[in-house]
């Protein structure tokens, strides 16, 4: 039973992230606020289920030409350190604490959605040319 | 992309989307995608795929440090997973990697909600 409600939140994050709205962000506050799951668990799991999806969906890009690694290591080195980084830091907060800066995240990443949203909304009634 | 600069852009772009990765375990390709398109002047599809590839070491380093910290639970990663993929395939399908206005803006009033309700 647990299993398929695991399971269900995973397919649930899984297909938003699919549509490209919130990737990860939106399975770590499904798990811990439906599933009782604790927060550094949450973005643990995130994080591992995230590798097996990454290298599936590659395959497929891949395969369509839509790798550009030009340049792409500036960017991954210096990420790769800080994230570990960042991750070590974190072990040692308290899972209160992290769930409230993930909660100010969360809404920071929102309002940044909602103005996406409202621009390709605004360019959607500009391309019917004011019908 | 122009030299030094650019790539300098790059580098701060990217610890930024690093850190936040490690701190909160997941959201660095939402801060990755639009630095892609506009320090790395890159077509949004290219965007999205490419910063798949960059988050792809990087989530696998802060995964690793969970994992040390303790933070693995056998049950929760194979349910998970799972879905995570089949869900992932069914997305991608349902709507390729442009998403309508009104979907986003639908669904960034959902997280907005999660977030203040995960604050108090």
């Amino acid at each position: 039973m647990r299993f398929l409600l695991y399971l269900l939140a995973g397919l649930a994050g899984g297909i938003l992230g699919g549509m490209g709205m919130g990737g990860g962000t939106v399975l770590i506050p499904i798990l811990t606020m439906f599933c009782g799951v604790p927060q550094h668990l949450a973005q643990s799991v995130n994080l591992l289920s995230f590798l097996p999806m990454a290298a599936v969906s590659l395959r497929v890009h891949a395969g369509n030409g839509l790798l550009d690694t030009k340049n792409i290591l500036w960017m991954i080195v210096p990420a790769t350190l800080l994230s570990a980084l960042g991750g070590i830091l974190v072990q040692g907060v308290a899972a209160g604490t992290l769930r409230v800066g993930f909660g100010a995240f969360l809404c920071l990443l929102s309002v940044y959605q909602f103005y996406t949203g409202i621009r390709a909304a605004a360019q959607e009634r500009k391309g019917k040319g004011g019908g | 992309m122009k030299g030094t600069k650019g790539k300098l852009s790059l580098g701060a772009a990217g610890c930024a989307a690093g850190a936040v990765n490690g701190i909160f375990g997941g959201g660095g390709g939402m801060i990755v995608v639009p630095l892609l398109t506009s320090v790395g002047q890159k077509p949004p599809l290219v965007a999205h795929a490419t910063a798949i590839l960059v988050i792809l070491p990087v989530s696998l380093a802060s995964a690793i440090v969970y994992l040390v910290g303790g933070w693995f639970d056998a049950e929760l990663f194979v349910a998970v997973s799972i879905g995570v993929v089949l869900g992932g395939a069914a997305g991608a399908k349902l709507l390729g990697s442009i998403t309508p206005a009104a979907a986003t803006v639908a669904f960034a009033a959902v997280m907005f909600a999660a977030g203040v309700r995960m604050m108090f």
